[in-house]
């Protein structure tokens, strides 16, 4: 797979929704693990998805960007309904949606301008890696979409010596680069320290101010309420409310989350 | 900051520069203990023919191991694929059909050791044990248990092609001794860095060995590759065994049992990663090197053969400690901290060194 950066699409702005799902639901056997799913994400909007362990997040992401196929419903992308049978990862990739996994996004012995460009390569026709080029557009990427300045890391650096919080900048300007309309973070701040998760919530905002859309799954409410758009609560596969940050303050948010475990 | 961002050091740049600096202290070493052998120039040209089918096994490994797999299978390679080649060549007289129904049967092996590995799901530890024994199993069957001598081979093209010498074939100067497999050899290996450090191909092996899960997120074909891999390995191993069985001019079923501990020697020994994710062909090419040079040089120095497998064993040994301590700071740190524990508390850990996380990384202080 040697996609290019594809700007074809981003010019085409004849949709509203970047992602939109209907009726989806999901069963894993006898578990009803997404019940009903009916969400639509804006072409410019930060969605955070929030709700307790097993509640459903990971599952809706999986089945969104292809990792797992839906029992039944619909799923739009940019208002254009979808093959489900034919939904894969690189399918996903290939309609600009791509996920940021907590671990699992970047090769820690490996260069920052391999992980750039893993899966992308620049190559000539018989799939030797430009690395010349590479590191160009990793070294802008790094100076330019995710603002490292004067932090000493340079293309050549291992993920290793990176931070938990840099790491996160890397996936993220990654996606950026490769114009993803859609970007999901899952869980970006889990284990981070205090300045490491201000770094993340500014990569976040970056995303916004790009242009482009991006579900934010998050256990912190917090740190979701302070870059989202939108709170999409889901709950025991379902989603049970659509918040606007400003309708609510964080402690109200927690209350309304504990009175729904209460709820039987 | 902490110097975690400074400029690599000299070691990091060049590739492979630790182990070259082994060898070329062991080359001091047994220039001295045994300065009739190797001050000489036919030890090297000895070199030159018989180390080939090691560096072709040892470079196809150092892609295996960098993958986070193995390879056990390829002796029972080098007896099928020379079988194979040994009975099209001596029995059917097809020439150079027989060498690629050699390679043929090499990659076969290889593509089933894939699918087994990679569909299927069988660690390939297991897998490619099992296959060892099948194919070298095999090989002995079909062969009857008999060795093939190639008597008169050295007149056919095949074998002036690969594994003849570029002077006059009747001098024993040692300049006429040049083995042509060495110069085949260090193309192969050539190509073969290219392709694990510039090829799509490479970086997608160096990932998937770093980790599966990551492989995957990133859009890698985790399992065509694997298949692609252990292809590769076959057809490496298959070459190996050809090379083998024309520069002995006989074929035996026994012919690529040596291998087994040397080749993943040679590889570990140059600085490839055990854990995967790492790997370098220039440290694979030294580490081979050393490990022909120990067998040489140890019988050379008054030392029974007894003692070669011995000190393979034990340098093999060393040299995984060695770079398990350098590549895992953590590990490293929690051994040193040991020793200074009780006297005098760690740097890092003022409750005594040893409660150091394994896995820390270097910027956790």
């Amino acid at each position: 797979m040697q996609a290019e950066p594809d700007h074809a699409h981003a010019a085409d702005a004849g949709f509203r929704h970047i992602v939109r799902m209907e009726g989806v639901q999901k069963y894993f056997g006898a578990v009803h693990a997404l019940r009903n799913i009916n969400l639509a994400i804006g072409r410019n909007e930060i969605v955070g998805l929030i709700g307790d362990n097993g509640a459903g997040k990971s599952t809706l992401i999986k089945v969104l960007t292809g990792v797992i196929p839906p029992s039944s419903g619909r799923i739009f992308v940019r208002d254009v309904e979808i093959d489900l049978a034919h939904h894969s990862v690189g399918h996903a990739h290939a309609m600009s949606i791509e996920t940021v996994y907590q671990d699992k996004s970047l090769g820690e012995k490996q260069p920052l301008w391999r992980n750039f460009f893993v899966g992308r390569q620049i190559t000539n026709r018989f799939g030797f890696i430009n690395i010349r080029e590479e590191k160009r557009i990793a070294q802008d990427i790094l100076l330019n979409t995710i603002g490292f300045r004067g932090v000493g890391i340079g293309v050549d650096s291992n993920v290793k010596q990176l931070s938990g919080g840099e790491r996160q900048g890397i996936a993220i300007g990654r996606a950026m680069h490769f114009n993803s309309d859609l970007i999901i973070l899952d869980e970006p701040t889990v284990a981070l320290a205090v300045a490491e998760v201000r770094k993340v919530l500014d990569f976040v905002r970056r995303i916004k101010s790009s242009g482009r859309a991006c579900i934010y799954i998050e256990h912190n409410l917090a740190h979701v309420h302070e870059v989202a758009d939108r709170l999409l609560v889901l709950d025991r596969g379902e989603v049970v409310a659509d918040v606007h940050p400003k309708d609510m303050t964080v402690p109200e948010l927690t209350e309304f989350l504990i009175a729904l475990q209460h709820k039987l | 900051m902490p110097d975690r961002r400074a400029r690599p050091s000299l070691f990091a740049r060049i590739e492979g520069l630790p182990i070259i600096v082994v060898f070329a202290l062991l080359l001091a070493l047994f220039m001295y203990t045994a300065p009739q052998v190797f001050l000489q120039p036919q030890i090297y040209t000895t070199l030159l023919s018989t180390a080939p089918p090691l560096i072709l096994l040892a470079a196809g490994l150092t892609f295996v191991i960098s993958a986070g797999e193995i390879d056990l299978s390829f002796p029972a390679i080098i007896a099928f694929s020379g079988y194979v080649f040994a009975v099209l060549f001596k029995e059917y007289q097809l020439g150079w059909l027989a060498v690629l129904g050699g390679l043929a049967s090499g990659l076969l092996v290889g593509v089933v050791n894939g699918l087994l590995i990679a569909r299927i799901g069988i660690p390939s530890f297991i897998a490619t044990l099992g296959t060892q024994f099948f194919w070298s199993g095999m090989a002995t069957v079909l062969s009857g248990g008999k060795s093939y001598a190639l008597r008169g081979a050295d007149d056919s093209s095949v074998w002036q092609w690969i594994v003849g010498n570029f002077g006059d074939p009747n001098s024993i100067a040692w300049q006429d001794q040049v083995s042509i497999q060495a110069i085949w050899t260090a193309l192969i290996v050539l190509a073969l860095w290219f392709v694990l450090n510039r090829h799509v191909f490479g970086e997608h092996v160096l990932f998937i060995g770093d980790s599966k899960d990551v492989a995957r997120v990133v859009g890698i074909n985790v399992e065509r590759e694997t298949i692609k891999l252990y292809t590769m390995m076959g057809g490496l191993a298959a070459i190996a065994a050809m090379m083998l069985t024309l520069e002995n001019k006989n074929y035996f079923g026994g012919q690529g049992q040596g291998y087994l501990l040397t080749a993943i020697a040679a590889v570990l020994i140059g600085g490839t990663s055990i854990f995967g994710g790492r790997a370098t062909l220039v440290g694979t090419m030294f580490g081979c090197f050393i490990i022909w040079m120990l067998e040489a040089g140890l019988v050379a120095s008054g030392l029974t053969g007894a003692w070669v497998r011995t000190v393979q064993g034990l340098i093999f040994l060393i040299a995984i400690v060695f770079y398990l301590f350098v590549e895992e700071p953590g590990r490293r740190a929690s051994f040193f901290g040991r020793f200074r524990g009780q006297a005098q508390p760690g740097r890092r850990k003022p409750t005594g060194g040893h409660a150091a996380p394994g896995g820390a990384g270097p910027h956790q202080g």
